[in-house]
């Protein structure tokens, strides 16, 4: 019978065909865990057993609370990295940046493999044609334990979008556009595959923007089926990986069409993310803070897009801009192109890899009442500082275009203004 | 974790849709790692009393998606000390299986008619929640067998010594 992606992929690691529906249990093949969801994880496997099943299929890091920002932070460290030692896990501690990046860019996720990690944002790698989803931290456990995990074979959405995007469009309204019509809740328990022209087009570090914000609809994972642009990315990256997966023609899904043409710079509103509108609809709304960062935009691609915005320009006067690459690779790539010059003439704050105010448990946090605009994926209240703050999602552009106003902006209209 | 054939009773603390899970566990307090000390600031955002006056064996309803947002089991861990059963219209996928994982009792029913402080009776065998205040029942979705038997191992861990 015919199958979805999502649906080969759970037979191979099962060793049977199986569908949509059926609970399996599952081999896996990469398992990710970082230092929030590490601790918790390490306690369930000691509580099974002594040792890791497979530790050359674990990978750890560090990067929501890096460098350590309390006390509490250092001892979680601490523990994980004893635990790294002592199983012979690869531990990236501090050095690389945040999880869902380094996991990909380094070449530790393959098309068609199943792979966990101890976040939510997992989903990301679907980018470059796995099966990737979130997990527990006794989920977690259970699969160092084991080397295996339950799952419900997930229902296929195949969001199918044609057409092209449009000048200041990015993957990142395209995403906020896909969210806001299905809801926040529109994707539960189900696959996310993206396909169509506007998909094909688009190289892996954009894919990763797409995949990245499945979860924000529910979705068990986003996932694109693997082609020459993923082969091109996985070269000198990894080895091996099935480049030919992809859902059959007959396979039962549900379809949904877009046609990227139509998109225009969206936000989300604060506090949900399905609260999608164009950026013309808020704009002049008054920022104190803006963030350009994160797994799901703060890759080299998002860099330059603000970059070239913010040449010869300067943050407006009352805000504040903190920029943070996703990882060290992109921050040295952004370095040697002069990004990072750029940013700092412009009086941003570039910090060093890691999450930053993304989860709000580290630094730049919001005060009451103030108002952020962020290139990250949630804006649920108090996600980024105070309860009363509020959270307004967009793309690298529109954030740059709007700390260089003051005010939200739409990237066109700021383009405009300079080329006038 | 409460035996199947077990009933429950509780009274209901009322939430919306899309509880997410910085609502139920803000990110700043992800460094602790126990349910006693989680529990202090359950919900603390958006019901800033309900770590103070959460009784146990209290029941928590909602609309839909409850628990979206990140997969921190902190969430489910924060609750599941005082709270005897999580009742909502639906559930987010994470919280979902952390829920049943770590032994938070979860179950999809409609809410709609449910308010804050009726006194709830839950049978997980029969998948029926009755509402005591209104004199109400409503049909719960029953668990499928797979989910059964890793709740009647008591979670996912005793679950996989079990079949080890
Ligand atoms: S950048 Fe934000 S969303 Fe991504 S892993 Fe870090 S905290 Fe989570």
């Amino acid at each position: 019978m015919e199958q979805t992606l999502s649906e080969k992929i759970f037979s191979k690691a099962t060793g049977r065909d199986v569908y949509a529906g059926e609970f399996v249990e599952a081999k896996i093949d990469v398992a990710m865990i970082h230092d929030i969801t590490g601790p918790l994880a390490v306690r369930t496997l000691y509580d099974i057993t002594d040792r890791v099943q497979d530790p050359t299929k674990v990978i750890l890091l560090f990067d929501h609370q890096v460098p350590a920002d309390s006390i509490a932070a250092a001892i979680n460290h601490m523990e994980l990295r004893k635990f790294a030692l002592k199983e012979g896990i690869l531990n990236y501690d501090v050095q690389e940046g945040v999880c869902h990046q380094v996991m990909v860019e380094k070449g530790h996720v393959l098309p068609g493999e199943l792979v966990i990690g101890a976040d939510s944002h997992t989903c990301t790698y679907g980018a470059v044609g796995a099966f990737a989803t979130g997990v527990g931290s006794t989920d977690m456990g259970v699969a160092l334990a084991t080397g295996m995990l339950w799952f419900r074979v997930p229902d296929t959405i195949t969001f199918e979008v044609n057409g092209t995007l449009g000048r200041h469009v990015y993957a990142k309204d395209l995403i906020l556009a896909i969210i806001g019509d299905v809801g926040a809740d529109g994707a539960t328990y189900k696959a996310c595959e993206f396909s169509g022209e506007a998909i094909r087009t688009m190289e892996i570090p954009v894919r990763m923007t797409l995949c990245n914000m499945a979860v924000e609809m529910g979705g068990k994972t986003g996932i694109i089926a693997p082609d020459e642009k993923t082969k091109t990315f996985l070269e000198g990256r990894a080895l091996g990986g099935d480049l030919t997966l992809c859902s059959d023609e007959g396979a039962k899904r549900t379809t949904r069409s877009y046609d990227a043409t139509e998109i225009v710079p969206m936000v989300a509103r604060p506090h949900r993310v399905d609260d999608v509108v164009p950026v013309t609809d808020v704009e002049g709304q008054h920022i104190d803070q803006v963030f350009i960062g994160s797994c799901t935009n703060g890759r080299y691609e998002d860099l330059k897009v603000a970059a070239d915005l913010l040449k010869g320009e300067s943050v407006a006067r009352g805000v504040r801009m903190i920029i943070i690459p996703a990882s060290r690779t992109e921050y040295q790539r952004a370095l040697r192109t002069g990004l990072i010059d750029t940013f700092t003439e412009a009086g941003a704050l570039v910090e060093a890899p890691c999450c930053g105010p993304c989860m709000g448990g580290s630094f730049g946090l919001l005060g009451p009442e103030e108002v952020g605009l962020s290139t990250s994926n949630r804006n649920f209240v108090g996600r980024q500082g105070s309860p009363s703050a509020a959270v307004y999602l967009c793309s690298p552009a529109t954030a740059a275009s709007s700390a260089i106003q003051g005010v939200i902006t739409d990237p066109r209209q700021c383009q405009a203004m300079k080329e006038m | 974790m409460p035996r199947l054939n077990e009933l429950i009773k509780g009274r209901a603390w009322k939430f919306n849709d899309d509880v997410d899970t910085d609502a139920i566990i803000p990110g700043k307090y992800l460094v602790l790692n126990s349910s006693e000390e989680l529990a202090k600031h359950a919900f603390e955002n958006v019901r800033p009393n309900f770590a103070r006056q959460v009784a146990v064996g209290d029941i928590v309803v909602a609309g839909e998606n409850f628990g979206c947002g990140s997969s921190r089991e902190h969430a489910p861990l924060a609750l599941r000390d005082a709270i005897s059963v999580v009742i909502a219209r639906s559930f987010a996928r994470i919280f979902f299986r952390n829920a049943i994982n770590t032994g938070l009792p979860v179950l999809e029913c409609e809410t709609m008619n449910i308010s804050d402080g009726d006194l709830l009776q839950v049978d997980f065998e029969k998948a029926i929640v009755r509402n005591e205040t209104t004199q109400e029942t409503y049909a719960a979705t029953p668990f499928p067998p797979f989910i059964r038997g890793i709740i009647e191992a008591g979670g996912l861990v005793n679950y996989v010594k079990q079949h080890m």
